[in-house]
């Protein structure tokens, strides 16, 4: 950690703290230590408690509240309430990674390629349809929950609470992610590569595969690490639409059990497989971000942003 | 008829989602509407929709108008309360996520990347667990109250009900969202433009207040959007943090309907007047998001 060049000579740095700020207000070049020791505070806040729940997972007895020891107790040595052997937390781990590859592998397909087609196509079809598409993106998860509980228990009644019911409304509800990055991304492309590619004699189903989709992987990649990790985090749909302990995934697990009064450091377990699942994706997208990109300007940072979802 | 054939292609690309959006998005929200509108099957008391607009009843919206406004109204107090809860969550999230998003964006150096992992961490960490740290924590005899014992502070009750535990929860669970969009919004200011700030003898006060904060309006506002559209659908932060009915909110009172035969219509209504409510702010979102990326790029 060095301090920056503009900084203030470190004779002043040691001076009491109210010439010091007298300084910060003067030199507008100094470093703000105040916002910095702000800063650290907050990510303090924000990460300590959750390394606190990561450690009770690993308690050797019941308590969520008081450390008796370290041991793998929660996580496959009990016989009964470890996730390993209960059957409802283990179901639990199995469904939420099966709800997050079968979403990501219907909702960036259709999205990719609904971004392509109203990226292209004029006219107020596309538009109104784009529109609809950002609503879902915006729109109070609870709301959406609601809808997607009526039309299967009402309208749709072949499809009954459970798997399938929570594909249909995770696809829905993450297609926004591909259809969103991808229509960003082919705005920046602009239309010369395409018209390139006519140039030399392709056709437009060509210059789509050879041209126009190599291009758009980095923007692909993303998305589905961010439609995967969101399916991992998702409560509100999963809750709504789940049906019985086979198709309960993670999340609802820790909130139901939890919230009935039978927690324990097992859903701090659960709880911590799930962070890891998360952070293993999280770190896949970054290093395949940065390789799919690496050709391009483009810094670590962006990367991150944009595996984290926000095109900054 | 070469326009056509051109169209042609990327029509058959959209369809796929177009159709998925109609069945699974617009059609859903019709069914809301005919649930709405419909009426009880007394029997069974089970929701029966009503699809013909012509034969729509007000049965359900009459019986919400009761709850919300009526003698005996218990969901009124429950609207003011979410809304106060909302309020001050939301504008804590902004006190505490402007300075740090500002310092990371413009202070932070080659030390940038280190603090943005630790900004974008809570994302991958499911919200549930997130939660979960906090019941551990405030637990009757979990860390915060031993850490008030050493000062004297008989341990509180901090699951039991009480509001400013919910809004801790509210905020520690939407904070990061925020803190992100600010960071883009701040990140993207030229800083030529403050370095002209102060080259013209502003200090480094009132560089901020009349440069910087008037160019951050957008990122406010679009990140408070982020914060408070999801914080008025959430039931579930409150029910692991408090479980009383004491701080119920609205995302409580729609939840707890559509569990309960009978109560399943007005749940319908009341998600659909929330909707209604937040349509403008939410076109409003995605107009000024649309306008930011045009100017990106």
């Amino acid at each position: 950690m060095t301090a920056p060049i503009t900084d203030q000579p470190s004779a002043a740095q040691t001076v009491t703290a109210k010439p010091r700020r007298r300084m910060f207000r003067r030199n507008p070049w100094g470093h703000p230590w105040f916002l910095e020791g702000f800063t650290w505070l907050y990510l303090l806040w924000s990460l300590i408690p959750i390394a606190i729940a990561v450690l009770f997972s690993f308690n050797k007895g019941k308590s969520q509240a008081t450390w008796q020891g370290f041991s793998w107790r929660w996580y496959f040595k009990d016989p009964v309430n470890s996730v390993l052997h209960n059957p409802a937390l283990h179901a639990a781990v199995i469904q939420t990674v099966r709800l997050s590859v079968l979403t990501t592998i219907i909702a960036v397909p259709l999205g990719v390629a609904f971004a392509l087609g109203i990226n292209r196509w004029k006219g107020p079809v596309p538009a109104t349809f784009n529109f609809v598409m950002i609503l879902s993106f915006v729109i109070p998860e609870l709301i959406f929950g609601v809808a997607m509980f009526f039309v299967f228990t009402v309208l749709f009644t072949s499809v009954h609470l459970g798997t399938l019911a929570e594909v249909l409304g995770l696809v829905t509800w993450n297609v926004s992610w591909p259809a969103i990055i991808v229509q960003a991304r082919l705005v920046t492309l602009g239309r010369q590569y395409e018209e390139a590619a006519a140039d030399l004699g392709a056709n437009r189903f060509q210059a789509m595969r050879r041209v126009i989709l190599p291009l758009l992987g980095p923007a692909i990649f993303a998305s589905a690490v961010l439609v995967f990790s969101g399916v991992i985090d998702d409560f509100v749909i999963v809750d709504l639409l789940s049906s019985n302990a086979g198709n309960t995934p993670m999340s609802v697990i820790i909130y139901s059990t939890q919230h009935g009064g039978n927690g324990g450091p097992a859903l701090n377990a659960l709880g911590t497989i799930s962070l890891v699942m998360s952070f293993i994706i999280a770190i896949i997208g970054y290093i395949g971000y940065r390789w799919l990109t690496r050709g391009e300007r483009g810094s670590r940072i962006q990367a991150l942003t944009t595996i984290a979802g926000s095109e900054g | 008829m070469r326009r056509q054939k051109k169209n042609g292609f990327f029509i058959a690309l959209a369809a796929p989602g177009i159709i998925w959006l109609v069945l699974l998005f617009i059609v859903p929200f019709y069914a809301v509407l005919a649930i709405a509108m419909g009426k009880l099957n007394e029997l069974f008391e089970s929701p029966v929709a009503v699809w013909n607009p012509f034969a729509w009843s007000s049965e359900n919206l009459i019986d919400v108008w009761h709850d919300i406004f009526g003698s005996a109204a218990f969901a009124g107090p429950i609207v003011v309360r979410t809304i106060i809860y909302v309020a001050i969550a939301s504008l804590l999230c902004l006190l505490i996520g402007y300075p740090a998003a500002y310092f990371v964006a413009r202070f932070a150096g080659r030390r940038k990347g280190l603090f943005l992992v630790l900004l974008v961490a809570p994302f991958w960490i499911s919200y549930m667990m997130r939660m979960l740290a906090w019941v551990d924590l405030l637990q009757t005899g979990g860390y915060v109250n031993k850490a008030l014992g050493w000062v004297g502070i008989s341990p509180v009750n901090w699951l039991g009900g009480k509001p400013a535990t919910v809004v801790l929860g509210l905020v520690y669970g939407y904070i990061p969202y925020l803190i992100l969009v600010l960071y883009a919004g701040l990140d993207r200011i030229d800083p030529a433009l403050i370095e002209a700030g102060r080259d013209l003898g502003l200090g480094r006060i009132r560089t901020f207040v009349r440069v910087t904060l008037p160019m951050s309006r957008q990122p406010i506002l679009t990140g408070l959007l982020i914060t408070v559209l999801p914080m008025l659908g959430d039931y579930y932060t409150n029910q692991l943090l408090s479980g009383a009915a004491s701080t119920s909110m609205i995302g409580n009172l729609i939840q707890g309907q559509l569990g309960t035969p009978g109560l399943e219509g007005q749940g319908a209504v009341l998600s659909l007047l929330l909707l209604l409510v937040l349509l403008v702010p939410m076109i409003y979102y995605v107009i000024a998001t649309n306008r930011s990326s045009q100017v990106a790029s």
